[in-house]
């Protein structure tokens, strides 16, 4: 499997660390519904939105969506935009 | 062109016996050529084999190659190249090959059918394990391991094209040169020693010359492209996600040398041209020694030189078979023909018998006779030595499925094909599409070439599409023989016609219980040559379409790989990657005996001379600290060097207790909560400078903090201006601790900055520029000295040194963790996860108003809650030991789960105090000071008394820290 770091280019899934779905990077403010936000998750057979730590490359944490049942991989953007 | 160089003769030994071949022979030709009919035994039935093929698809003729810790089982005959001297064995046969006792099977076999040891060994059960499955596995098996270990004869690598061609045949020769015309880099990768597939054991012209001479002009200008890699011997194991692929290389022999290489191929674009594989007819007896494939009978001839038989009958129901029937009779065998077509005529000069079947044959060890039944039912048997079967020719497209693709039934191919566009990224050209003549083969490589560079944005210069046979060779479906006996479908299983009539009988008729029911495709060869015979025969037995069914599911790999290649390199220490701190050789000069610690090795305890152990050692470093000095190596830590304009925020985010009030210079304990409330890690935060942090975890911590902060950085808080560096390696760190550590760096460095506690400040050592953090993990006076990891081994010896002089020495993890217990000081045998900031009896650390990570749901009820495990420390009443993992009891309580009150999570005997000293997690511990518990240890066999105590049992107040 492969996936496209849009500062890397396209590398190994063995350079990358999985981070979990998309939806972590939506931290409730405090007070806010953090156990539907921890623990309630969608586990879709189909696309799923989700993070990928570049860990044995640039570092960077990058966003994407895959298709957990055909492995189709979108090019991945990064989580936090540019900065 | 030959295949075999006549002037190089090689000799090796089959069971001990010289046989003669030349050099570019397998195992399987050479044994041909001398004479050899038997060269293997049945799976099952123990009946005698012999070469069925010439490539990787061959079912029956298994042997192992080599002697000792190099016996590799299970290796294709046809698929081992001779050199001098080496050692093949027949397998699954004793006393030997000629004479196996255990052909008593075959004699028994009517009772051995499909699923008959499921229903004869159902009772007792017990002896299933026992008895009944260990002498099965015993008499039906394949090749043995040498029980030896095999080391570091394989390796691994990588490869990245943008062309990767699977298959070297008139097919996988053209796409690849329309592709390296047109300047992809290419990588050709081909099964065989030699490439050219097909073409280089048929006698036909391509391009108006011999074929194999036009294979060697192609492969001549191929390697002369330098974008463009040949592999030959490598065989394409997997295909994977987004253009990865698996292949295994058998490197050509040579001493020394590797024997396999297993690769990972990156390529943009792949052209399969695997061709396709010829399939035999199920009639009965069709597994006698000199019953093969009739490709592989011409073949034999055209490549090798190697006739045979002498008297040949061709079975076929196809035109094509007619070729070797051809080449055979040219070569001087007597030949007939028997085809079941009843309007089959001969297209040379050699007899046909059309309308006819072969319904039996004869000959125990070799094949000699074979009896011939005409249309009308007549049965005659004529003497024959070679029995040349074909039943037509099925695309080799297993590559194809891998990634979740079905191939189809075609009626007018014949066979199963896969849709053109099936495989994102992967052309099929060639037979494997059902374009089975040699024109068609280069037609469609050309084209598939050609797309692929296009596809590469690279102007495609395709090669003229060359002369050749445009005859595919007409054939008429025809998979079994309706008479009596043992018709195989599956050699490598021992899987008969009947056994998969059996299976539809008994309700298993779909493709994947025949399968599971009849072991049929499960063998090494995966049903390779049997798997569309067996299908239509359950489709006969099912009254139901071939087209119905559907197929049996090919994954990888596409041939058996070793595990030693896969894993080549994995061995020992490269099974994972061992880290060493830079003061590593300094700490064995020591005396340091080092232990594993996660991917760390640490000094467990420096063995001075006349100590026994590390008991002994372990003592006297804790008194070091305690009363003189002790240095220890603490560079493992995991350290973030955390810095920008927003790190202080990013940071009070991060940590449960207030650092936006941490000024530079100052260090805080801090603790670091998962989202779900539970403690992840603890350790000091440094503020070096403005906007620059450290933050230190456990060792071996890095992977998982690393995400932890990235996640909340780059993607919870994205505006915060921060960047996380982990920088762990970078730099060495000691602890000094000890009532005379300020003693010791006053001797040791430049100039010894006044620290108040947690306090840090920058210092030299010499031309090392560092850091002093004035921490303690000992309950000392404490110091902790950064140094940039290359005078890491210089410092360590320096401050050894100095300590020794004070009457101290180097402590050990050890002595660190007695000294930690001590004072009540943590490590993860306390945060193992489920353990909350208030059960450590931190909670104080965190802040009033939350707002960090893990503060909602810590808050959660059940996780603050009376009722929860706390920690507290532990001491026997009575003189004795304690060992971590016991449960705690009331007295009285009956040893049960529901009365468990928690657990030994650390333990020492603690030379300070002068007893046993433990650390536990007990259920409303706080509450329970100075009650005695029963501590129970199940697995050591350990039952005590223990007093509950607080666990800071030295200097509780913390003055000598703070001193």
């Amino acid at each position: 499997m492969r996936l496209t770091c849009p500062l890397c280019g396209a590398r190994d899934r063995r350079e990358f660390t999985w981070v979990g779905a998309a939806a972590l990077r939506a931290r409730p403010a405090p007070g806010g519904d953090f156990v539907a936000w921890a623990h309630e998750r969608e586990n879709p057979a189909g696309p799923l939105d989700e993070l990928w730590l570049h860990s044995a490359g640039c570092g960077a944490l990058l966003c994407g969506t895959r298709d957990t049942v055909t492995h189709a991989a979108a090019p991945l953007t990064l989580a936090g935009g540019e900065r | 062109m030959s295949g075999i160089d006549p002037s190089r003769p090689l000799r090796f030994r089959f069971d001990g016996r010289e046989v003669q071949g030349f050099a570019g022979d397998t195992v399987a030709s050479a044994l041909l050529r001398a004479g050899r009919r038997l060269v293997a035994r049945s799976f099952k039935y123990h009946r005698p084999r012999g070469v069925v093929s010439t490539g990787s698809d061959e079912p029956s003729a298994l042997v192992t190659v080599g002697q000792g810790a190099a016996q590799t089982p299970n290796q294709r005959a046809t698929m081992v190249e001779i050199t001098e001297g080496l050692e093949v064995f027949s397998q699954n046969a004793w006393p030997s090959l000629a004479l196996d006792v255990q052909a008593v099977n075959d004699l028994v076999a009517p009772l051995l059918g499909a699923g008959f040891y499921y229903k004869t060994f159902m009772w007792p059960r017990r002896a299933w394990f026992r008895l009944y499955e260990p002498v099965i596995r015993r008499a039906a098996g394949l090749g043995a391991l040498s029980g030896q270990a095999d080391r570091g004869r394989d390796e691994k690598a990588f490869a990245f094209c943008d062309l990767l061609v699977i298959g070297a045949g008139p097919a996988g020769l053209m796409a690849a040169l329309a592709a390296a015309r047109a300047g992809a880099d290419v990588i050709l990768a081909d099964e065989a020693a030699a490439m050219g597939g097909r073409l280089l054991y048929e006698a036909e012209e391509v391009g108006g010359v011999p074929a194999a001479d036009w294979v060697a002009g192609v492969l001549a200008e191929l390697a002369g492209w330098p974008n463009v890699r040949l592999m030959p011997r490598c065989t394409v194991t997997g295909v994977y996600d987004h253009g990865t692929y698996a292949a295994i290389e058998r490197l050509a022999p040579a001493p020394g040398r590797p024997r396999e290489c297993f690769w990972r191929i990156v390529a943009q674009r792949a052209v399969l041209a695997t061709g396709a594989s010829e399939r035999l007819i199920a009639f009965p007896g069709n597994d006698r020694p000199g019953v093969m494939l009739a490709g592989a009978a011409r073949g034999y001839l055209n490549r090798y030189g190697v006739l045979a038989g002498k008297r040949v009958v061709v079975f076929a129901n196809n035109d094509d078979a007619q070729r070797s029937a051809r080449d055979l009779a040219a070569a001087g065998a007597a030949v007939l023909v028997v085809d079941p077509r009843a309007q089959a005529v001969a297209l040379g000069d050699y007899p046909l018998r059309a309308g006819a079947e072969v319904v039996a044959t004869r000959g125990r060890a070799a094949l000699r006779a074979v009896a011939v039944r005409d249309a009308a039912g007549h049965v005659e048997w004529l003497a024959a030595d070679c029995l040349a079967v074909s039943g037509g020719w099925n695309p080799v497209l297993q590559l194809a499925c891998h990634l979740g693709a079905k191939p189809v039934w075609n009626e007018a191919v014949g066979g199963f094909v896969m849709a053109p566009d099936a495989v994102s990224g992967m052309a099929l050209a060639g037979a494997v599409t059902g374009a089975f003549s040699t024109r068609a083969a280069l037609a469609e490589g050309i084209a598939a070439g050609a797309a692929a560079a296009r596809a590469l944005n690279l102007a495609p210069v395709a090669p003229d599409l060359p002369a050749a046979d445009a005859e595919a060779g007409a054939m008429r479906l025809h998979w079994q023989v309706a008479a009596k006996g043992r018709a195989f479908v599956d050699l490598a299983n021992d899987v008969t016609v009947k056994d998969l009539v059996l299976a539809a009988a008994e309700g298993m008729g779909a493709p994947e219980h025949a399968k599971r029911y009849t072991t049929q495709g499960m063998a090494p060869d995966q049903g390779r040559l049997s798997n569309p015979t067996a299908l239509a025969v359950l489709a006969d037995a099912t009254a139901r379409a071939l087209a119905e069914g559907g197929t049996t599911t090919a994954r990888p790999p596409f041939v058996p790989v070793s595990i030693s290649a896969m894993g080549a390199g994995g061995l020992g220490a490269g099974f994972a990657p061992l880290r060493k701190s830079p003061a590593h050789a300094a700490a064995l000069d020591r005396g340091a005996v080092m232990i594993e610690a996660g991917p760390w090795l640490r000094a467990s305890h420096f063995l001075r001379p006349g100590e026994d152990g590390w008991a002994t050692s372990c003592a006297r470093e804790v008194g070091h600290v305690r009363s003189a000095v002790g240095v220890a190596d603490v560079s493992t830590l995991s350290r973030f060097d955390i810095q920008g304009p927003d790190a202080a925020e990013f940071l009070h985010r991060v940590c449960t207790n207030t650092i936006n009030t941490l000024k530079p210079g100052h260090v805080r304990y801090t603790l670091l909560l998962r989202e779900d409330g539970m403690v992840m890690e603890d350790g000091p935060l440094v503020h070096l400078a403005p906007d620059r942090y450290w933050l230190f975890t456990s060792s071996g911590s890095e992977a998982l903090v690393r995400r932890h902060l990235e996640l909340a950085a780059q993607g919870q808080w994205p505006d915060l201006r921060l960047r996380i560096f982990e920088a762990s390696e970078n730099w060495a760190q000691f602890a000094i601790a000890g009532p005379r550590a300020r003693d010791l760096l006053t001797a040791t460095l430049d100039a010894l900055p006044d620290l108040p506690f947690m306090g840090a400040a920058p210092v030299n050592w010499g031309a090392a520029q560092g850091w002093l953090l004035r921490i303690s993990y000992s309950g000392e006076l404490g110091y902790e000295l950064a140094l940039p990891a290359r005078f890491g081994d210089a410092a360590f010896r320096a401050l050894t040194d100095a300590a020794e002089a004070l009457g101290g020495g180097a402590y050990g993890l050890e002595a660190m963790n007695v000294l930690r217990i001590e004072k009540g000081f943590l490590t993860h045998a306390e945060i193992d996860g489920r353990v909350t900031a208030s059960d450590l009896g931190l909670g104080r650390m965190l802040r009033a108003g939350g707002g960090h990570i893990g503060a909602d749901l810590a808050a959660r009820p059940a996780l603050t809650a009376p009722g929860r495990a706390q920690l507290v420390a532990l001491r026997p009443t009575a003189p004795g030991t304690i060992a971590a993992g016991g449960h705690l009891f009331a007295q009285g309580a009956a040893l049960a789960p529901e009365n468990d009150l928690g657990h030994v999570t650390s333990a020492c005997h603690s030379p300070t105090l002068g007893h046993a000293l433990a650390l536990a997690l007990l259920r409303d511990g706080r509450a329970r000071m100075g009650e005695t518990l029963r501590l129970w240890d199940g697995l050591r066999g350990t039952d005590q008394l223990v007093e509950v105590i607080a666990p800071a049992q030295y200097d509780p107040e913390g003055g000598r820290a703070r001193g």
